[in-house]
């Protein structure tokens, strides 16, 4: 016990004497949460709009301004003609153009049927099919109000009609950076614990340091839990300071036990200090290490669901998923944060977390050898 | 003119002789590029959804069945109340529930009128707000094709064109921003660090000893990079094309040239890394941070960036991804011409050469 106490204790000075070390710990995680938050977001609002207005009649304004009133659509500046509809869009200046034809308000009151056609940059994708069902709505909206203005004394015939009403749950006003910041603490904490574990033992093999402590009588767990130790706490404090962030700047909801979310973050860290250790058994140098960390982190960062859902992913890569430690942080982080699942709820991921956590630290001793 | 000849064949050698880093070169984008553009997606796809039905009748199974045969949603299950709905909600097992009212298809047919409500897990607005808009969207659909015969007064139609994407693939979206990705960190990254390594062992000195002039040295490091990356760019395109259905609308020349320059661009910001940076780490910590978190995040490649607030925009006008995906986004998706991007085209190839004179002016000849 008393050889780890001071193995943790050297390694804590080494740490701080490092002059780069504290920004890395104090400046890195507000930085990541700020630009973080505010960049990775899907929500959809001004979006810019067009109306190509063909008909030209008090109707087909009216349709225009209903648009324009809408919170979700802008619209842009540009005068449009017959022959530079399609070029506001190939333009970037508009994503929707509302095309109305000749004649609209005409065929609509003759024939009781009138076309109006959407078009919709749909590059990105998932926005395209928002922004339509958004324009939809508008336009349906419409069709009732012209309705009931324009037959006078309109008797909603006795259609059926479903009634459609909705409820957000966890997150009424869809704000995106309440989704996000859970997931960024996740990122933050892997982040630093990888980094600096990976970094630990090669660093010693690289100064050739590791051949002092190999010839003292150190043991090889002792050794390991020493060093691991101050990486935990830091990634702790990492933590607990996102979260102090994520409360006061972003006034992100904790509906979940605090304790709960500890608990699984400690979990976690064993088992991402131990990949990080054994990146460190693997390499020879820090640059390598440091290397193979980056590529690693991408990996599991892209495929972990921080920025698009696992469940779009095909099945094969949602597999592998299963074994990434980082989605299941994430998972963790959201759902009890957020939702306010309790353990019960997290007990699948608390499970497969620990079998992870026995098998990459027991690789990680099996790996480290005292002799070279 | 015949020793910088020789000299590039001397790097080129250099480059091909560490095989395992020329698999690592060439296999990673490969693998990348393939993982990635089958991972990264964000469209709507198997929803595990809850159906909380008080009435069970005729219209709402047949309702429940529209939903289930769109291919976007699987049934989880019926639940019996809202508090089951909720607890489901916290154990991550489905993320939407549609609420069917009492006496559903009696109240349809007496009262012209009934009642859904779809309530969502909004922890995840975009999926929340995709979800909700598809069921809602299938609803809608399922009840107009029950007034189908009656004749309503002043209906208009609306035909909505999905321009450029009519299935709405989000690969057409993030195949163009993987491919920026793996670009520039190729690119960019390599030649920091194989300038920055001549720095750090010594041999940098020996090489600006000899008659060659140091912009022929360095020209001649970056060269095979050149090279190599075309090499990417060509299995790149080729898998984007041939695996995900990539269109390339507009002219593939066009299309190689401004890939070309975009690899100019990233070349010769790795020059200037390494102009300014004294060891191998440095030049790769500066090159990772520098060049991957915004590229990945403020370019557009999976988030839109009329979205993000203005700082961060003004961040991503000095990224040459960011205009490199509006180019090729117009070139290969839109189709237009040359037309279209010579204002990004002028941006990038500005880039370039503020890039060219700066590092020019930092490295030093003398060490």
């Amino acid at each position: 016990m008393r050889t780890i106490f001071y193995i943790v204790r050297k390694e804590f000075r080494q740490i701080f004497r490092n002059k780069s070390m504290l920004p890395i710990i104090f400046v890195m995680p507000v930085i990541q949460l700020l630009i973080l938050a505010n960049a990775a977001t899907f929500e959809i609002k001004n979006v810019d709009f067009n109306v190509l207005d063909l008909d030209r009649s008090p109707l087909s304004f009216k349709l225009a301004s209903k648009f324009e009133a809408s919170p979700y659509f802008t619209r842009s500046l540009t005068e449009l003609n017959s022959y530079t509809a399609e070029e506001e869009i190939i333009n970037g200046k508009a994503k929707l153009v509302i095309v109305i034809p000749e004649n609209f308000e005409k065929d609509l009151v003759r024939d009781n049927t009138a076309e109006v056609q959407l078009l919709i940059n749909a590059i990105d994708g998932s926005a395209a099919g928002i922004i339509a069902s958004y324009a939809q709505n508008i336009l349906a909206d419409f069709n009732i109000e012209a309705r009931i203005n324009m037959i006078n004394m309109y008797q909603p015939e006795p259609l059926p009609v479903i009634g459609i009403s909705y409820r957000h749950w966890f997150n009424p006003e869809l704000d995106y950076i309440t989704f996000m910041v859970p997931g960024i603490m996740a990122l933050l904490v892997t982040l630093i614990g990888l980094l600096l574990s990976a970094m630990s033992i090669v660093k010693e093999k690289e100064i050739g340091t590791i051949e002092q402590i190999n010839v003292t009588p150190i043991r090889k767990h002792e050794l390991i839990i020493g060093k691991l130790i101050p990486f935990f706490v830091i990634a702790l404090f990492e933590l607990a300071f996102g979260l102090t962030i994520g409360k006061i700047v972003f006034d992100i909801p904790i509906v979940g036990s605090i304790w709960l979310i500890f608990l699984f973050a400690a979990l976690y860290l064993i088992v991402a200090l131990s990949v990080g250790l054994i990146i460190s058994t693997f390499t020879d140098t820090q640059q390598q290490a440091m290397f193979i960390t980056w590529f690693i982190m991408v990996i599991f960062i892209l495929m972990s669901g921080l920025f698009t859902p696992i469940q779009s992913m095909p099945m094969w890569a949602q597999r592998i998923t299963w074994f990434n430690p980082v989605a299941y942080f994430i998972d963790v982080m959201r759902m009890v944060m957020l939702k306010g699942s309790d353990f019960s709820d997290i007990q699948r991921h608390f499970v497969i977390l620990s079998v992870y956590a026995v098998f990459s630290t027991s690789y990680a001793v099996f790996r480290y050898k005292k002799v070279n | 003119m015949k020793k910088f000849f020789g000299f590039v064949i001397k790097e080129c050698l250099h480059l091909l002789r560490d095989w395992r880093t020329m698999i690592i070169l060439v296999g990673m984008p490969v693998a990348q590029i393939i993982l990635f553009g089958f991972a990264i997606r964000n469209e709507l796809d198997s929803v595990r959804i809850g159906i909380l039905d008080h009435s069970r009748d005729e219209v709402t199974r047949e309702i429940t069945e529209e939903l289930l045969s769109s291919g976007y949603f699987i049934l989880d299950g019926y639940y019996g109340s809202t508090d089951e709905i909720g607890a489901a909600f916290r154990k991550g097992r489905i993320k939407e529930a549609v609420v069917f009212g009492n006496d559903f298809s009696n109240s349809l047919v007496r009262e012209n009128r009934a009642d859904i409500q779809i309530i969502t897990d909004a922890s995840e607005p975009n999926m929340a707000n995709l979800a909700l808009s598809y069921t809602a969207g299938i609803i809608r659909n399922y009840a107009s094709s029950l007034s189908e015969q009656k004749q309503i007064p002043l209906t208009m139609n609306i035909e909505t064109k999905m321009l450029y994407n009519e299935e709405l693939r989000s690969v057409f979206m993030f195949v163009p921003g993987i491919m920026a990705l793996i670009l520039m960190l190729i690119s960019a990254m390599m030649t920091s660090i194989t300038i920055a390594r001549e720095k750090e062992l010594g041999t940098l000195e020996v090489l600006l000893a000899s008659p060659l002039k140091p912009m022929q040295i360095i020209l001649g490091k970056v060269a095979p990079y050149l090279i190599l990356s075309m090499v990417n760019l060509a299995l790149i395109l080729t898998v984007s094309t041939s695996v995900f259905g990539m269109p390339i609308r507009g002219s593939l020349l066009l299309l190689i040239a401004e890939c070309a320059l975009f690899i100019t661009t990233a070349l010769s910001l790795g020059i200037l890394i390494s102009a300014v940076s004294n060891s191998m780490q440095i030049a790769m910590a500066i090159s990772l941070v520098v060049l991957m978190l915004p590229t990945v995040l403020l370019s557009g490649f999976i988030f839109p960036v009329e979205n993000m607030p203005w700082p961060l925009q003004a961040i991503s006008h000095i990224l040459p991804a960011k205009w490199f995906l509006i180019i090729i986004k117009n070139i290969m998706l839109k189709g237009t011409g040359f037309a279209y991007v010579w204002k990004e085209t002028a941006v990038l190839a500005g880039m370039t050469l503020f890039l060219l004179v700066v590092s020019m002016k930092k490295f030093k000849i003398r060490l």
